[in-house]
């Protein structure tokens, strides 16, 4: 008998649980695009190749287009609908609209769920492709300007705003340095 | 009205749908749900030069949720002989389905659509399409110079003055360069995606374009249907750069849903956009340039070969910005076309001038040298009093200023003009420097400026904003001449059925809206004395500004900018990364400081991505793009982007009622140049073929 | 894509038996290069088994005081490990040198070890490749190619092996583990991948239906003062054009012990034992790591295109080799 090629299940999107029914073809982007209608996560190249459909998947940043549907039932999706506290932005999102960390916005999710990772790995101690010592006696690498692009690199922005996307990363960085330690 | 608060134009303001696009909120255009939506998806030929013999539908068909596949045999007729908001007949890719030629790799054969995009998907790739082959030629080389041909596009293709062989004759120092740039692609984040349907006898589109009513205009006279019965929405629209016209998808989702009367989505793959999309034409260029020992130049040639498709003359002058620039006796430009098996290339952000600016300025930094003076002081000698072809006078002309205060601020001053000479571990470092320009256009708009009762303003007006920040500054221009403050207005955009105006493109759009809006502002404020009663549905004035257009003098019109670049250099593995940039701009009245810093800078880091990263591989035996995606098309990442400083020096337009220029474009030309420079300072080896690749770096070999 | 089936596995004899050797079934694990290639119609398996959430996802002491790492711990995990960082650290940096924070958030050790070459006609269906389609031919030999192998490759095919990770598990001796019905099986990792020959398409050496469990890397003290080194296209977010994995011990001026190892140049993670044997005993200077760097490049087999392969190589093993001499001597 041929395995079915479609399941039910439930997907736990921003602290909401959703049943629904998948073709297993079904990519998570396309799960809360199409059938979810959160289109806030968006489709770029929908190759694993820009970024734009950055995700949290149980906390770590992951792209959506790569991610089968069907494969993250039981895992926490948080998506950029879900990381503002009600009507009061994510230090992130604030920090973007302030510092105009975009100019057409599309990769602009993808970017947002992406920063607010950053900040955490970086917060637990991960090193990157530019932390010039990774043995843990270094110590953790200081958030600088370049260790934020190498770990932004991930996310393609076209329009080119690169620049002001390191400020409002580093702002927001800054300020949850703060809040840790208040 | 009541609060006077000028001052809105030339302040920082955040963007008025910042909000919408940082939580998420702001819909694309393949993202507005419709009842009983269906999705199309285009199949695109595998061979790049042939006949459709068959295409095998019934198995497809056959296949679950498949609704339809449009082919040449049963698509909708369309009719593309007419001419378009462009002043010429549409590229004939976007007459789908209509015959069994296949022109290149990727031409659009069929759509399937089906109940979901994952059927339709898997029912396109599943279609066997069977080809007569022929052979295909896509070969873009200088060696084709013999049988290319000139043709004017939107700047006559070639100008002459004076005796070219005799002014270089007559030069103490001639400078004789060939430098290529790659086929380059516009790659927008937002895919390109239209969803149709027919609703009460009027045509609905949903689209993510540069400007709906030129797409509404086309689809009206493609499908023989009266403009009033169409209509073109783009909201938010996911960067353009030029490739947001009319293309395959807009057409494909119309055929659709009209024979299925249901709407109908399509939407390009990344993949399918790299040939249905358009792209930036290779260049070939020669310059020769003549001077006398002091640097003036005598004599200006500028050369330029493109590439266009067989089947459709789309002309990029990349030597044409040549002929602002520089004054000099004997000036020659020209741009010529050679045919190819290839899509038609397009607009893509600064068409001619990122080109040409990378060949002509390269070249300058190459005569710079040979006369042993400073590439500032060379570009000061040279500068022209009036149009250095035309005669023309200048609106304004600021690029001196720019090179002075930039120079000041870069560090400049003191450079030790040596190449080669400076290491820092395994780097070698060098600055280059490049000038920009951009033609100063317009076009007509019309806007509509209401009242409200309540004590607010709404404007609407037909503009695009591709995340240039036009929302913003229309608002913004609004406001100050209402004298109220910014949030009492409100700007709609992004509709036909708003009227008439000017497409995103050409750095025109904030210019040219900003006078419709101006103009209207203008307008109500002397059809409303303060105080008086607004109506319930308020009062709307209009206005239009066709006229004020048509009444301008004939100017050498321009934005111009300095562009600094330092670069660092590994000359043992060949990696070259831009550590700073500068630009300084002199581009009309700045109306968003905060979107407007953010805009150049944008264009400079295009600049860095075609210097150093961008190129679209053509493989011979296929005819097709090799690696055509985004793993394979490498624009720049985080990584590769410095802090990049962009400002601009005091240059309002004399004759334009905001004193807007337009700054879109700019801030790529010359950017390229200027790193290419650095990369001949750093290293002693000129670069004269872009991308400036690891390997190129590695075999030119250099100081290492 | 076509329709496909798909089953989560819990344990790791489940996983190979709901596998069952199909020939049709694929494994799934983080899914970043399988789910593209179902996308692009390069795979199209009819039923997929999800490893991600065996227990396999820890990185352990292994007896003989090596590493033993689970196939599904993520290559973030791996990068981010202290002991991987403390005693391997050109591993963690491969790790990291590679993909983006996203995909290394998916990807898993096993999966890493499975992906496929990123050449563009093997990406493409359209087009012909020994490697997807046997005995279709190769158009990169006489197309495009200035990134593909120039050591070890055929004229059959001239695709390299994308991974970073791999090249530094092969300076560090790696072996593989795995599963079949039949039992566990183990594999050095210069025997896991096959020679490229007359058949590009045949990889591996595992067993058909093989599930990968996990990687072992034995002590060695060498690893410790290692380094690894990519160059690309752009600063980040691309596959390499040459990339050193290496590591170097160093007493009185001589070279005591080093490990070296090629990324992009070949079809498989090049480990290069020839520079190795011609550098052990000799002085630890720029002269010596380039007559080693010679001794193994000697085997190249440039294309027109990918000449510049050689001499970036060549550099880079100076390079990196030069630092570690350095630092071992501070």
């Amino acid at each position: 008998m041929p395995p079915s090629t479609s399941s039910d299940l439930t997907l736990s999107v921003n602290g909401e649980k959703y049943t629904l029914t998948v073709d297993h073809r079904t990519t998570l982007l396309d799960a809360l695009r199409e059938r979810l209608d959160m289109t806030g996560t968006k489709k770029g190249c929908d190759q694993g190749q820009c970024g734009a459909c950055t995700v949290l998947l149980d906390g770590r940043r992951s792209v959506a287009c790569l991610q089968l549907a069907v494969a993250a039932e039981g895992r926490e999706i948080t998506t950029i609908e879900g990381v503002a506290e009600g009507e009061r932005l994510h230090p992130v999102q604030q920090a973007f609209l302030d510092l105009d960390g975009f100019q057409c916005g599309y990769c602009t999710p993808g970017q947002i769920c992406s920063a607010i990772a950053v900040i955490e790995e970086h917060a637990a101690g991960w090193p990157s492709a530019v932390t010039g010592d990774v043995r843990p006696e270094a110590g953790p690498p200081p958030l600088t300007p370049e260790e934020i692009r190498e770990r932004m690199s991930g996310n393609l922005c076209r329009c080119g705003a690169y620049v002001s996307i390191v400020q409002a990363v580093a702002r927001a960085a800054e300020e949850s340095n703060k809040g840790a330690a208040a | 009205m009541t609060t006077a608060t000028r001052g809105a134009v030339g302040t920082a303001h955040p963007r008025v749908e910042g909000r919408d696009k940082v939580t998420g909120a702001a819909r694309y255009a393949g993202e507005i749900p419709f009842a009983e939506l269906a999705h199309g998806w285009l199949v695109l030929s595998t061979v790049a030069r042939g006949r459709i013999r068959a295409l095998d539908t019934d198995a497809v068909l056959a296949m679950p949720g498949v609704l339809t596949v449009l082919h040449h045999h049963n698509a909708p007729r369309v009719d593309t002989d007419y001419t378009g908001m462009m002043g010429s007949p549409p590229d004939p890719t976007v007459g789908l389905f209509q015959h069994d030629r296949v022109p290149h790799m990727g031409w659009p054969v069929a759509l399937v659509v089906a109940e979901t995009s994952e059927q339709a998907r898997e029912a396109a790739e599943a279609l066997v399409v069977h080809y007569d082959r022929e052979p295909h030629d896509v070969a873009f080389s200088a060696g084709r110079e013999a049988e290319a041909y000139a043709l004017d596009g939107h700047m006559p293709a070639v100008v002459e003055k004076g005796d070219l062989e005799a002014g270089l004759a007559a030069s103490a120092v001639v400078v004789d360069a060939e430098y290529t740039t790659p086929e380059e692609h516009h790659n927008p984040m937002e895919p390109h995606a239209a969803a149709a349907r027919w609703d009460g006898g009027r045509l609905e589109v949903v689209d993510s374009n540069q400007g709906t009513g030129w797409v509404a205009g086309e689809l009206a006279s493609l499908f023989s249907l009266d403009p009033a019965s169409v209509r073109v929405r783009s909201e938010h629209v996911g960067g353009g750069f030029g490739s947001k016209g009319v293309r395959a998808h807009q057409v494909a989702a119309v055929m659709a849903a009209t024979v299925l009367q249901r709407p109908v989505r399509v939407v390009m793959t990344r993949r399918q956009m790299f040939s249905l999309a358009g792209h930036r034409s290779p260049t070939a260029q020669r310059v020769r340039l003549g001077a006398d020992a002091d640097g003036r130049l005598l004599a200006l040639e500028h050369r330029s070969l493109n590439q266009t498709s067989a089947f459709y003359d789309f002309v990029e002058p990349s030597a044409a910005s040549s002929r602002s620039m520089y004054a000099a006796d004997a000036h020659h430009t020209a741009s010529r076309l050679v045919k190819l098996d290839v899509p038609t290339p397009t607009w893509m952000r600064a068409p001619g001038e990122a080109s040409g600016s990378f060949a002509l300025e390269s070249a300058l930094d190459e005569l710079a040298e040979r006369c042993g003076i400073d590439p500032i002081e060379l570009r000061v000698r040279n500068e022209p009093e009036v149009g250095p072809v035309s005669g023309l006078p200048f609106g304004s002309r600021n690029l001196i200023p720019c090179f002075r205060e930039g120079a000041r601020r870069f560090g400049w001053d003191g450079r030790d003009p040596r190449p080669g000479v400076r290491r820092e571990g395994r780097w070698l470092l060098g600055t280059g420097t490049a000038a920009a320009s951009f033609p100063t256009l317009a076009m007509p708009s019309t806007a509509a400026l209401t009242a409200e009762a309540d004590g607010t303003f709404t404007v609407r007006i037909n503009a695009a904003d591709i995340g240039t920040g036009a929302r913003t500054a229309l608002t913004l221009v609004a406001a100050d001449v209402l004298e109220v403050p910014a949030d009492r207005v409100r700007v709609r955009i992004g509709d036909s059925d708003l009227g008439a105006a000017s497409i995103a493109g050409g750095s025109a759009g904030t210019r040219s809206w900003g006078w419709a809006v101006t103009a209207a502002a203008q307008e109500l404020r002397r059809s409303l004395p303060p105080g008086a009663d607004i109506p319930p549905e308020g009062v709307t004035v209009r206005s239009n500004t066709a006229e004020a257009l048509g009444a301008l003098a004939q100017k050498e019109r321009h934005a111009y900018g300095a562009q600094f670049a330092e670069v660092a250099v590994d000359p043992a593995t060949g990696e070259v990364r831009v550590r700073r940039m500068l630009g300084l701009f002199a581009a009309g009245r700045i109306v968003n400081p905060l979107t407007a810093r953010n805009q150049f800078v944008g264009g400079m880091i295009w600049g860095i991505s075609m210097a150093l990263h961008e190129e679209a591989v053509r493989d011979r035996a296929s005819g097709g793009l090799y690696g055509a995606d985004l793993a394979g098309y490498h624009v720049a990442a985080h990584a590769d982007i410095p802090h990049i400083e962009a400002d601009w020096v005091d240059d309002p337009d004399p004759d334009d009622p905001v004193g807007i220029k337009g700054i879109g474009e700019v801030g790529i030309v010359g950017a390229a140049a200027a790193v290419a420079n650095a990369v001949w300072h750093a290293t002693g080896v000129r670069h004269r073929d872009l991308p400036i690749r690891p390997d190129r770096v590695l075999l030119a070999g250099g100081d290492a | 894509m076509r329709e496909f089936g798909y089953q989560r596995a819990y344990d790791v004899s489940g996983a190979v038996a709901l596998l069952d050797g199909d020939g049709e079934a694929r494994f799934l694990g983080g899914g970043t290069n399988l789910v593209d290639l179902m996308k692009t119609g390069v795979e199209r398996p009819a039923r997929l088994v999800d490893v991600r959430e065996l227990p396999l996802n820890r990185v352990e002491p292994a007896e003989d005081g090596g590493l033993r790492i689970g196939a599904t711990v993520t290559n973030s995990d791996l990068a981010a490990h202290l002991e991987v960082r403390r005693r391997y650290p050109a591993l963690a940096q491969a790790v990291l040198a590679g993909a983006s924070g996203q995909l290394r958030n998916m990807a898993t050790v096993g999966g890493n070890l499975l992906q496929r070459t990123r050449c563009g006609y093997f990406a493409d269906v359209t087009s012909p490749c020994n490697k997807r389609d046997p005995g279709s031919g190769c158009p990169a030999i006489t197309g495009e190619h200035h990134n593909h192998a120039v050591l070890g490759a055929s004229g059959h095919c001239v695709a390299t092996h994308p991974s970073d990770m791999g090249v530094a598990l092969a300076a560090f001796d790696a072996s593989v583990s795995y599963e079949t019905a039949d039992g566990a099986g183990k594999l050095p990792l210069a025997d896991f991948y096959l020679p490229v020959g007359e058949t590009p398409h045949l990889e591996t050496a595992l067993p058909p239906g093989a599930l990968i469990t996990g990687v072992t890397l034995p002590p060695t003290a060498t690893a410790a003062n290692s380094r690894y080194r990519k160059v690309r296209e752009r600063a980040s977010y691309a596959f390499a054009i040459g990339s050193v994995a290496a590591a170097l011990d160093v007493r009185d001026g001589l070279v005591h012990d080093v490990r070296l190892a090629f990324g992009a140049v070949a079809s498989r993670p090049w480990r290069a034992r020839a520079a190795e044997r011609a550098l052990t005993g000799s002085p630890a200077d720029a002269e010596h790591f380039a007559a080693a760097a010679d001794a193994e490049l000697a085997a190249a087999r440039p294309l027109p295109h990918n000449g510049y392969k050689v001499t970036l190589m060549r550099n880079l093993v100076v390079a990196v080799l030069s630092e570690l001499a350095e630092e071992a001597a501070r």
